[in-house]
């Protein structure tokens, strides 16, 4: 009944702070929309000079590319100094030589990939290529999506699941709290509870977006994402609330972002880790953005069912059940019963 | 079963890390009287006043609370408790804050806006029931904390320097309610470092120096210092810097 109250109590002071909430729900969808345009908008054709070359050649190469060709190599190479082309190909006879920009390398491997799309139309035996999941049409923002979306759900209940317990410290009111007859874990489960409604709106906006908005693969069910996303949320929002407990303010609280929340977007799968180092592997054992990322991405690019992704949706929920214990304990700091 | 002594304390010592606050300490409150905690502050008033809450545990000794040991959940359901700063809801009605400390002191919902409404008229914020309380003055939020603190009719109230930041008027409005309270059976104790108060309350204990270094009647406390002010007797105590026992 009291763990209610605090729930209650939550949402009325929320109601009354429309910034907060408006933030809550509509920060996520703006930072997801701005990644998708960023990363969909990557150049898929490059442009290119060409001196001295076999007509043929050219014709080809303009199905491909942007190609202009110039007289001499000096002009090829000032347009390649002023970043108005990304490579240039000089036949010497019957050889070409081609010379790349290359300081940004997705840039130089879409070169070198149009160039080998030209000698494998040349050759007569091209292989038929089949994708397991996805397509060839998947961008990089695609394969990213699933996990940036985990990400930004864990992130931004964090932030304010975190600021908002600080700000119970802060102003004495948990003190004040305290000095009633409340458990301990009634304040941890009623402010998860309170929370948790919110977060729950939240992850369905960021998801509805995401999904029918900006159209990322989903071959999945949708239902079995929004299990995993919330999920994941209630361990960042218990994981948020415990970390509060050691800081003195806000500024405190922003210094575990570095050290808790950025690694673990980097150690959950968005970078292939398989050449990495033993550490860096066992580190993102111990995340759980890396199973929040690793279910999203097997339901939502993959097609599987809750059921193939259990063990991870368990470990997640273990995360969730750990952090609120630990928060239990980290509150008698402020009362011993 | 009646009992007279509704706080002990016992050879109790607060340490925080090599720091000692407070240390062999041995207080005991009867039923029904306002006790005055006076020292200089840091003197330890509040740190004591939290281990009768049962905020913190004691380094050594021990405090009962109706006879049972702190810290203690069923203890605490009978104290008041109200902090030094006001500990309130600014996104919330003055209402709402009352019915959320209610509700943690268990108290069913209609109980609770009837009794909402009784605290609220005594603290002479009645009509100000449903405004934010962020909206609020200084002096109406001390009278909000003090009207939480009666909500749910304790038999014990703890007040941490209430009367901070309060004018004249309101001051002795409040007194007048503390008196009230006392011939009700309340027990009362009350932290201040304004000496005009000090004088109405039944027995005063002066904190110093890490002990209690005088206790007794107002009264008494100037025969014994031979000053005609209860300023004049604590600066007295004060100079003598030993603990003392009347």
């Amino acid at each position: 009944m009291r763990v209610l109250s605090i729930a209650k109590r939550l949402i009325k002071q929320l109601r009354g702070d429309p910034r907060s909430i408006a933030l809550m729900f509509v920060a996520p969808v703006f930072v997801m929309y701005l990644l998708s345009t960023i990363l969909t908008s990557a150049t898929k054709t490059p442009n290119l000079n060409v001196i001295s070359a076999p007509d043929a050649y050219v014709t080809k190469l303009q199905t491909l590319a942007n190609v202009s060709v110039v007289s001499s190599e000096k002009i090829a190479l000032r347009n390649l100094n002023d970043k108005s082309i990304d490579a240039y190909i000089i036949f010497n006879g019957n050889k070409p030589k081609i010379t790349i920009e290359g300081a940004d390398p997705s840039i130089t491997s879409l070169v070198m990939n149009t160039l080998n799309k030209l000698s494998m139309n040349s050759a007569s035996q091209k292989p038929e290529i089949t994708f397991l999941h996805g397509s060839k049409d998947m961008g990089a923002f695609d394969s990213m999506a699933p996990i940036l979306m985990g990400f930004f759900i864990f992130f931004f209940v964090f932030l304010i699941a975190g600021v908002a317990f600080l700000r119970e410290r802060i102003s004495g009111t948990l003190d004040r709290i305290l000095a009633t007859p409340l458990k301990r874990w009634e304040i941890v489960i009623g402010y998860f509870l309170g929370f948790g409604m919110f977060v729950s709106i939240q992850t369905i906006i960021l998801q509805v977006f995401s999904v029918y908005g900006l159209n990322v693969p989903m071959v999945g069910s949708f239902w079995a994402v929004l299990v995993i996303n919330l999920v994941l949320a209630s361990g960042s929002l218990a994981l948020g609330t415990l970390l509060s407990a050691f800081a003195r303010n806000e500024f405190q609280l922003f210094q575990f972002i570095p050290i808790v929340i950025v690694p673990q977007i980097m150690f959950s799968g968005i970078f292939d880790l398989r050449n990495s180092p033993a550490w860096a592997k066992i580190l993102s054992k111990i995340f759980p953005m890396t199973y929040g990322a690793e279910a999203l991405r097997d339901v939502m690019l993959r097609g599987k069912s809750l059921i193939d992704v259990k063990y991870d949706v368990l470990i997640l929920i273990g995360y969730a059940l750990l952090f609120l214990m630990l928060n239990t304990l980290a509150l008698k700091r402020y009362r011993k019963a | 079963m009646s009992y007279e002594n509704v706080i002990e304390i016992e050879h109790f010592k607060q340490q925080f890390g090599k720091f000692v606050v407070l240390e062999n300490i041995n207080l005991t409150v009867k039923k029904g009287e306002i006790l005055g905690l006076l020292g200089p502050s840091g003197s330890g008033k509040t740190t004591l006043i939290k281990a009768i809450v049962g905020m913190s545990e004691p380094t050594k000794g021990s405090v009962y609370v109706l006879q049972t040991k702190i810290p203690s959940l069923a203890a605490v359901s009978k104290i008041g408790y109200m902090a030094q700063s006001d500990a309130l809801y600014e996104d919330l009605t003055a209402i709402d804050n009352i019915l959320f400390f209610a509700s943690l002191y268990g108290m069913k919902r209609q109980e609770a806006r009837k009794r909402a409404d009784e605290v609220l008229e005594l603290v002479l914020l009645k009509d100000e029931g449903k405004k934010l309380i962020k909206n609020f003055s200084g002096g109406m939020k001390r009278r909000l904390s003090l009207a939480i603190a009666l909500v749910h009719k304790p038999e014990i109230l703890i007040l941490d320097e209430p009367t901070v930041g309060i004018d004249p008027v309101l001051r002795i409005e409040f007194w007048k309610e503390f008196e009230r309270l006392r011939k009700e059976g309340v027990t009362i104790i009350i932290t201040t470092h304004v000496m005009g108060e000090a004088e109405h309350c039944d027995r005063l204990a002066l904190i110093r120096n890490g002990g209690i270094i005088a206790i007794g009647t107002p009264q008494e406390l100037m025969k014994q210092s031979g000053e005609n002010t209860v300023e004049g007797a604590f600066l007295y105590y004060g100079k003598e810097g030993e603990v003392k026992n009347i």
